[in-house]
């Protein structure tokens, strides 16, 4: 019989190759994906046994304000107000991002409009920097420069809220610069220049067009940039005081989520009520992260249309 | 107001905030390299911690970073590898591969701190690993897969489509064609992305507190044996890194010098963060360079 | 069926006298979808060994479509159905082994894409895959390939030089080396000359004139001049369908269709 023909009917070394790269890399991307699911099963069976061995209640997790797992109110359920410290996570996260978001714009428009290409690749090297720098770094400065700048400018220790924003605004302001400028360029050259051959001023171009085509682009990039704060942990428990009271004040020391949950997990025992509890904000945590993802979808699915 | 003097404004304040945003870093990284440096020497990166006493340094835990970052390497690199190479040339366009692409974006985007109480939760406590490197290597892998994957993805889908055609037509199999012929190509971007997610993982502290620990335990520089408890290559040992340190010795408060230790820690892994950046990008256009010069 | 100005039913198809003339490859009613849509249809041709057919036809009317369904490189974006015959077996079936085939019915693209290797290593890479691993004889099929591709007088001396500085044309050139030192049967050539200018695509319809004596070639070109100066055979397809296939000289001088005439002539459209 023609070799050839044998050979072409037959598996070869190339046929187990490809056997071999199929299997490799439908492993890794199935192990990742497990990951995920683990992590979603775990942290939600640990954070609901919370309500459903120890009887908490859910209302009174989401709206109390008395955080002591350990010991149980008058009503004989567990101690699990943790509203003050859903309260500091959003406060923190909404402050930041109100801070960040005009620099960002401004930042970005910047980059994209009005600078020559050394001085945008000058501005990309700053923000990428802002990227690197870890963020016990942040936290450190914070303690040591934010926290008495707040203490002495604005009044109280200098712990709380409004410090905790202070440092989350430079932690979340460049990946919303970056994000932006990523949208501004997508906007197509001829909308500007049909503003501009119009007669428009650059700032009416850049308002009235660019912004405006921009507009989906920006959104994704400050709830990117919400999450990012959200869920920063230690930059934040190491200026915000970590004391788990309803926050009086934006100056009144406060608690997040991740605060709380990196100060105490350590200092609970496994199994225990105070410690399910603990696991009952990072079950929040991650449906939060879970939010902000659908929120960008839903976002860009939008902007789209 | 009219226009022209209402546009001028609005540029002068783009322009000032941008202004504002370079001395923020500026401030930031004067004020972290100033009040830190002077603090570096060779017997604060060489010697151990002090817990209550002054004059410590910071040596185990800068090996102890450095060990843990090429751990998590090696055990993601290869993961995100495969799985790279899966999303950029075996994913199927469906529905199932929709929902791997979102997991590994819902993974990306979980706090960190998430993804180390994950890492406590399976390998320290139900795993009985104890803190250790490799928990806290595990756990690293987990908060940098992501990133890693997307990195290898988009590196792979750099190289035109015609490459693999060009291999795939010489009888070549799918596999050693993107093995052999399109990742060296793509090996600029990957190494890039992976200098850039080793400065994000030589930063990180949250998903380390509760898997490598908060201790630096006394180890024997002199004893290789990565069996043996005292030595810097054991697995199973907790390691305390930099940032983690950082982060302890001001949350506790009972070290003496606290302030003086962390200006100088943060100044070593600023530095080490910018070393990473700068390689990166010269690593990145080096590479480029080579594969498309015409010598 | 009528779609434009032409009946695309009104076709011309040559067979061959398979007493005298041998068929190197053959297909049946190949039919191409891309999803849902109905690329190239009814393909019922022959090709003869040692001959080079060229196929012509205005853009997107399926010529590269067939061409690349031949050594199967639409498997991923398109389903192809029929058979296409090849030594007594159908290659079209899913069964057969798609890496041995590929060796066997080799292809050059349009636009030249050698790796990003040196020139030595764009001819010897494969090889070395297919476990040939004597230097020597590595160096002959080099020389051998690289003379077939009439390269060998320009690059002799830089072997080692990587193939990205080579010119578009002597890169065409390579890539027609890399596929030749594969020994293949069949060589498909999707516009190899598309991004070359003039001087360039002579010496690659040069090289043509040499490879027949050896390979078979099908080869897709929307260069009227270059299908009359170098095939022997001619198919003309229009909107996924192919009109006509004879001669190269019947198909230019004295087309049985219409639409080919047109073609031919420039009054097409």
């Amino acid at each position: 019989m023609d070799p050839i023909r044998e050979k072409i009917l037959k598996p070869s070394k190339e046929t187990r190759q490809d056997i071999l790269g199929k299997t490799l890399s439908y492993a890794s991307i199935f192990l990742i994906v497990a990951v995920v699911l683990a992590i979603f099963l775990f942290v939600a069976s640990k954070g609901i046994a919370t309500f459903t061995e120890n009887k908490a209640s859910l209302v009174e997790f989401l709206t109390g304000t008395e955080w002591n797992p350990g010991a149980n109110g008058p009503n004989g359920k567990p101690l699990v107000g943790a509203l003050p410290m859903i309260l500091g996570s959003f406060g923190v996260t909404f402050l930041a991002a109100l801070f960040a978001t005009p620099f960002a714009i401004g930042t970005a428009l910047y980059m994209t409009e009005l600078s020559s290409k050394r001085s945008q690749k000058f501005m990309q090297s700053v923000i990428e920097l802002l990227v690197g720098i870890p963020s016990v770094v942040y936290g450190f400065i914070g303690l040591t420069v934010v926290v008495p700048f707040v203490r002495d400018h604005f009044g109280g220790s200098g712990y709380g809220i409004l410090s905790g924003s202070f440092v989350l605004f430079v932690m979340v302001l460049p990946t919303i610069t970056s994000m932006t400028v990523d949208s501004l360029r997508a906007v197509p050259k001829y909308y500007k220049s049909a503003s501009l051959a119009l007669g428009a001023t650059e700032w009416q171009t850049i308002y009235r067009v660019l912004l405006r085509a921009a507009m989906p682009g920006i959104m994704t990039a400050i709830v990117f940039g919400m999450a990012r704060a959200f869920g920063e942990a230690l930059a934040v428990q190491m200026v915000i005081g970590n004391a788990t009271l309803l926050p009086e004040s934006l100056l009144s020391p406060a608690s997040t989520l991740t605060s709380v949950l990196t100060m105490g997990i350590g200092n609970t025992v496994m199994g225990t009520v105070s410690n399910n509890a603990l696991w009952s904000l990072a079950l929040i945590l991650l449906l939060m992260s879970l939010v902000f993802n659908l929120a960008v979808r839903f976002i860009s699915r939008k902007g789209k249309m | 107001m009219n226009t022209k003097k209402v546009n001028k404004l609005a540029l002068a304040v783009i322009k000032l905030i941008a202004a504002v945003v370079v001395v923020i870093l500026a401030f930031l990284l004067g004020k972290i390299l100033l009040s830190g440096l002077p603090h570096v020497s060779w017997h604060f990166l060489t010697t151990p911690s002090r817990s209550f006493t002054a004059g410590g340094g910071i040596g185990i835990q800068l090996f102890n970073s450095f060990y843990l970052l090429i751990l998590t390497l090696l055990i993601s690199f290869p993961l995100s590898l495969g799985a790279g190479i899966y999303l950029a040339e075996y994913a199927p366009k469906n529905r199932v591969t929709e929902g791997v692409r979102m997991a590994i974006e819902v993974l990306s985007s979980l706090p960190s701190v998430v993804v180390g109480l994950f890492g406590f939760l399976l390998f320290v406590v139900q795993f009985k690993m104890g803190f250790s490197i490799i928990s806290g290597a595990i756990a690293l892998t987990f908060f940098n897969l992501p990133l890693l994957t997307r990195n290898v993805e988009d590196s792979l889908n750099n190289v035109p489509k015609l490459q693999r055609e060009a291999g795939l037509a010489l009888g070549l199999s799918k596999w050693h064609t993107v093995t052999k012929i399109i990742l060296p190509e793509a090996l600029p971007g990957i190494l890039t992305g992976i200098v850039l997610c080793a400065g994000r993982v030589f930063g990180e502290a949250a998903a380390l507190i509760y898997t490598a620990g908060q201790s630096a335990t006394n180890i024997d520089f002199s004893n290789w044996n990565p069996f043996d408890e005292s030595s810097p290559l054991n697995l199973f040992r907790p390691a305390e890194t930099l940032a983690v340190h950082i982060w302890k010795i001001n949350s506790e408060g009972i070290m003496p010098d606290a302030e003086q230790i962390s200006a100088g820690a943060s100044a070593v892994l600023i530095v080490a963060v910018l070393i990473f950046n700068l390689s990166a990008r010269y690593l990145g256009n080096r590479l480029y360079k080579r594969l498309t010069a015409s010598k | 069926m009528k779609a434009g100005k032409y009946d695309l039913n009104d076709t011309s198809i040559m067979n061959f006298d398979k007493q005298k003339q041998e068929i190197a490859l053959s297909t049946h009613d190949l039919q191409v979808y891309y999803g849902n849509k109905h690329a190239f249809y009814d393909g019922n041709l022959q090709f003869e060994r040692y001959k080079i057919t060229a196929l012509i036809g205005a853009s997107g009317s399926g010529k590269s479509t067939f061409l690349r369904s031949l050594n199967r490189m639409n498997d991923d974006v398109a389903t192809v159905t029929g058979e296409i015959m090849y030594r007594g077996i159908d290659i079209n079936s899913k069964k057969i082994n798609l890496y041995e085939m590929r060796k066997q019915i080799g292809m050059v693209f349009q636009r030249p894409n050698p790796f990003s290797k040196s020139i030595k290593e764009n001819i010897t890479f494969a090889l070395k895959e297919n476990g040939i691993k004597d230097k020597q004889k590595l160096d002959e099929i080099v020389e051998k390939s690289l003379r077939g591709a009439a390269l060998w007088d320009e690059v002799k001396d830089d072997l080692n030089k990587s193939a990205l500085a080579l010119s578009g044309g002597q890169q065409q050139r390579l890539c027609i080396a890399r596929a030749i030192a594969m020994g293949p049967d069949i060589l498909l050539m999707d516009e190899p000359c598309s991004a070359l200018d003039p001087i360039s695509t002579l010496k690659v319809e040069e090289t043509m004139h040499e490879l027949k004596k050896k390979y078979t070639i099908i080869i897709v070109t929307h260069n009227m001049q270059q299908a009359s100066r170098v095939s022997d055979y001619t198919a003309f397809f229009h909107m996924g369908h192919v009109i006509e296939y004879g001669k190269t000289k019947d198909i230019f001088t004295n087309p049985k269709i219409q639409a080919t005439e047109d073609y031919v002539s420039g009054n097409f459209g």
